[in-house]
């Protein structure tokens, strides 16, 4: 993966911009920023992350690549779309935070211990194992995520809910050995493998 | 039967009026005290029987003097207009009837408020004379063009158009302006994606096939004379000929002259070929024409350029301009389009602090330039020096607040625009005034009289100074927002960026307006009729010869320079340049001007015949003087809104504050008013008074009405000044109630008799 990163940094030597444009998800949309701040602004996180989509969109113009790459800013955005909604620009604001983690996690450089990075990954292999999300795993993988001693105790802090979810048919034991999956987990593999390929000639293509 | 007056009174008893006031006790003291003629009352005045009762008494009575008491002046004026009549408004609706609270403990008091308003008009339209009309008038519809740039080809068309003869005086060898240099125009239409056609040529052949308009260039004026529908211009060629010609109007469309960037050394100029300004890209692009523009100093093609905004502009450094041009923003886009559709892998960037695109396409156009790849980094350049094979352009970047540097082949400083606006006349020595108080401002002792700076547009042969006053930064202008093409001088319309930065399309509109005020005043001259605000004011100041003591105050303080001073250093009034605001009359100190329906006595009359009652009623008198453009209308919408004031004052409008004779002020104090509260318009910088300097000068009057009250012996909170809005609906009434504090206060005057 670093070897992408690499290739991508000789490609693009002086447009991160263009970079951008051609590999993240609705990366397009970034020229067309006009630098109000009103997505900062909006952002019920603004004042907790490093730097807010408005900077995020200078620093791409400004070709500060590894800066954007590895910073854990756009990892921190939680989807609750204020600022699509009120972008002036109609910029897809909350898309362009994933693609550019996405992105950024492709290449390999993303922040490796991201908790949301982190659990994306979780929820990732989770769901695409079996087509299904398997909630009582993903659970207890979450709780396990940093280690295990802290997992024992997130455990047993929330046993009483995980004991009254049982009682009321919210969550089944059986789920832990296999668990239920779609209708056809071969296809669904193939499907995404694909994806996969496309994804990646694209990035070749570049 | 014209110089034998004769008053009808009529008083309405519509709107509620009859319910609330005894009429005929109205009817009584207008027939007894005022001793009108005739007294009518009717139940509707306002109707179409109302009227023609009027008219009939004017064409079978001769009724040459009509009052009407019944609503606002403001109210109604279709109705109650006649011809061959001098018209005074008794206002018993707003003025007293919507003001007053309907009980029986006020109805004494709302009684005698009438009664006075009723009084007043009569006596008013005594000293009124039915305006004449002006013997000078003439009609001279060819209009004078200066400048044959975009805006000044746009005024002649249009008032070719419009079927009045144009001749255009373009200072240069050939039409067109700056824009003639354009290689293309920010987009005009929908969708304002592209640069467009500049159109320049096609509207040089335009004015030279129209037979309306003849052209004369290399020519500059030498002299301009006279008034409107009666100006006299020299054209001086530069072959030395002149032609003189007359004309009606005049529109200046003098257009800008680029900001010289020699004064930028910091962003590069003049150090590197490769830095230029916006105006010179467009020669570049011109010379490219389509094709890959190349840099100045070795011919490579560029690529890469960056933008540098407000170079030189919106900042207060000595030398800058501290005004925004308001086009340089959109003409980077379209000149970053230049390159961008030629070669899209050509790295454009514009470094902005605020990035303003004004018009109905602007935000579109921007979008485009963002579309097209155009880079927009919200920064301040510092310095733009040579670094390797090209430019270094260092900047703080605003956003990220940080030092940045960015490379470029070519750099294109955003210089402005500064004014042809001629000569600043007002830095001109005002003449001494002589008089009483032998006023002379000392720091304008430094400068000789005659001494101007610049050289002069329109070479004007006013007493006032050779070209039209300006009101900042060098651009003439009158009112930015409300009378937008009225400059201080009669018939002469600014237009295009000598009044206001523009670019081509805000031009075009421009023009198109000053091109109608042109028409309009061509056509108000020919009848002797006012311009803006007092369209169609037939009266016009006079004066009494030999009571003039040649004090040169009201040659001075006009404010549209329409008096000069003959041989014998009289005033002379070129009536056709006067506005009637009347600030000649407020400034007379032997009181010898007065205009017929408009006079020191018409006023001053009203104000000695307010019944007066003695010290012992506690029935205050409060004289507000009301300026009729803004203080008046807000009175009204006080009214409208029944609001309540108090019942002592006597309010009478007035054509300006700046008319305002401080003998009334002095006679009303005399007569045992209580107090004065005087309401002109917003003054200074960012004034509202229609009449430019009237408020001004009414201030700056009125902070010397102390001394006559000190030497009256009586307390200076009886006289207040202010400066009134026409939305102060709430202030205004309460102003008046203040008034009324302040003599329950200070009690009575001690002048009742």
């Amino acid at each position: 993966m670093s070897d992408a990163n690499t290739a991508m940094v000789e490609k693009y030597r002086n447009s991160f911009l263009k970079e951008v444009e051609a590999n993240v998800e609705e990366g397009e949309w970034v020229k067309m920023c006009m630098q109000c701040g009103v997505c900062s602004g909006s952002c019920p996180f603004g004042p907790h992350w490093a730097h807010p989509p408005q900077e995020l969109f200078m620093m791409i113009r400004a070709g500060k690549r590894e800066e954007v790459l590895t910073s854990d800013s756009m990892w921190m955005c939680t989807s609750c779309y204020n600022c699509i909604v009120r972008c002036p620009r109609e910029l897809p604001i909350t898309h362009i935070m994933h693609g550019l983690a996405n992105y950024a996690h492709r290449l390999g450089i993303a922040p490796k211990n991201q908790p949301t990075r982190k659990f994306a990954k979780l929820f990732w292999e989770n769901l695409t194992k079996k087509g299904r999300t398997n909630e009582l795993k993903l659970g207890l993988s979450l709780y396990f995520m940093n280690g295990f001693g802290d997992g024992v105790k997130t455990s047993l802090k929330m046993k009483d809910i995980g004991l009254g979810m049982l009682k009321t048919k919210r969550m089944n034991v059986g789920e832990m050995w296999g668990g239920h999956a779609c209708k056809d987990t071969n296809g669904l593999h193939a499907i995404l493998k694909k994806a996969r390929e496309i994804e990646d000639a694209k990035m070749q293509k570049f | 039967m014209a110089d034998e007056i004769k008053i009808g009174a009529y008083i309405c008893k519509g709107c509620g009026l009859g319910d609330r006031l005894d009429t005929s006790g109205l009817a009584t003291i207008a027939e007894r005290e005022a001793k009108a003629n005739i007294v009518r009352e009717h139940e509707f005045l306002c109707n179409a029987d109302g009227v023609a009762m009027i008219q009939n008494d004017i064409d079978t009575e001769g009724v040459n003097r009509v009052a009407i008491c019944a609503c606002s002046r403001r109210a109604k004026t279709d109705a109650f207009s006649f011809e061959n009549a001098a018209i005074s408004r008794g206002n018993l609706r707003e003025g007293v009837l919507w003001v007053r609270p309907d009980t029986d403990e006020a109805q004494e008091t709302t009684q005698e408020m009438a009664a006075d308003y009723v009084r007043m008009a009569v006596i008013e339209t005594r000293f009124m004379t039915p305006p004449s009309g002006n013997e000078e008038a003439r009609y001279e519809n060819h209009i004078l063009v200066v400048g044959g740039g975009i805006s000044g080809m746009t005024a002649a068309l249009e008032a070719s158009k419009a079927g009045y003869p144009v001749s255009i005086v373009e200072k240069g060898a050939q039409l067109g302006g700056n824009a003639a240099n354009f290689y293309k125009r920010i987009a005009e239409k929908s969708p304002y994606a592209d640069p467009e056609s500049t159109g320049v040529a096609e509207m040089i052949q335009a004015v030279e096939a129209d037979d309306n308009i003849s052209v004369h260039l290399n020519s500059t004026l030498t002299r301009t004379d006279g008034a409107p529908g009666r100006f006299s211009a020299d054209i001086s060629s530069e072959s030395g000929s002149t032609k003189t010609e007359n004309f009606g109007a005049i529109i200046q469309a003098s257009g800008f002259t680029p900001y010289d960037a020699n004064q930028l050394p910091e962003l590069g100029y003049g150090k590197s070929k490769d830095v230029v300004t916006q105006m010179e890209l467009e020669a570049l692009a011109k010379a490219a024409d389509g094709g890959p523009i190349k840099r100045p100093s070795d011919g490579k093609e560029v690529q890469s350029v960056v933008f540098v905004q407000c170079a030189g502009q919106r900042s207060q450094e000595e030398g800058h301009l501290p005004y925004c041009s308001g086009h340089c923003c959109l003409t980077s886009i379209k000149q970053a389009m230049y390159f961008k559709d030629q070669n899209p892998g050509i790295d454009t960037n514009v470094i902005y602090t605020d990035l303003r695109t004004p018009g109905a396409g602007g935000e579109d156009f921007y979008r485009s330039g963002q579309t097209k790849g155009v880079t927009f980094t919200k920064g301040q350049v510092s310095e733009v020096s040579a670094a390797g094979d090209g430019l270094s352009v260092k900047f703080q970047d605003l956003i990220l607040n940080e030092e940045a540097a960015e490379q470029a082949d070519l750099v294109v400083l955003a210089t402005g625009m500064v004014p042809n606006g001629g000569v600043d006349v007002e830095s001109l020595t005002a003449p001494q005034v002589e008089g009483e108080e032998g006023e002379a401002a000392p720091a304008e002792e430094a400068q000789e009289q005659g001494e101007f700076k610049g050289i002069s547009v329109l070479n004007l042969t006013y007493r006032q100074g050779p070209d039209l006053p300006q009101l900042k930064y060098g651009f003439n202008d009158s009112h930015f927002i409300c009378f937008p093409y009225e400059t201080r001088r009669t018939a002469i319309y600014t237009t295009g960026p000598v009044r206001r930065p523009m670019d081509m399309q805000q031009a075009v509109e421009d023009a198109t307006g000053a091109a109608l005020k042109a028409i309009q005043a061509v056509e108000n001259a020919g009848k002797g009729r006012a311009a803006h605000p007092r369209s169609g004011d037939l009266s016009f100041p006079s004066f009494r010869k030999d009571g003039c003591t040649q004090c040169k105050r009201c040659t001075v303080e006009c404010p549209f320079g329409a008096i000069d001073e003959d041989e014998e250093r009289y005033p002379m009034f070129n009536e056709a340049r006067c506005r009637r605001c009347g600030t000649c009359m407020g400034a007379c100190p032997v009181r010898v001007i007065s205009f017929e329906n408009y006079s020191v006595d018409t006023v001053g009359q009203q104000i000695k015949n307010v019944d007066m009652p003695d010290e012992f009623d506690e029935k205050p008198r409060i004289l507000v003087l009301a300026c009729e453009n803004d203080a008046y209308p807000a009175l009204d919408m006080a009214a409208m809104n029944k609001t309540e004031y108090s019942a002592f004052a006597r309010v009478i409008p007035v054509r300006c504050l700046g008319s305002v004779n401080l003998i009334w002020v002095t006679d009303a104090l005399n007569a045992g008013y209580d107090g004065a509260v005087l309401m002109g318009c917003q003054k200074g910088e960012n004034y509202q008074c229609h009449f430019v300097k009237g408020s001004e000068m009414a201030h700056d009057r009125m902070s010397k009405v102390d001394d006559t009250l000190q030497s009256l012996n009586l307390e200076p909170e009886r006289v207040a000044t202010y400066e009134i809005a026409i939305t102060d609906v709430e202030r205004a009434p309460k102003l008046i109630n203040d008034m009324a504090e302040t003599i329950e206060k200070i009690g009575m005057s001690p002048f009742k008799f």
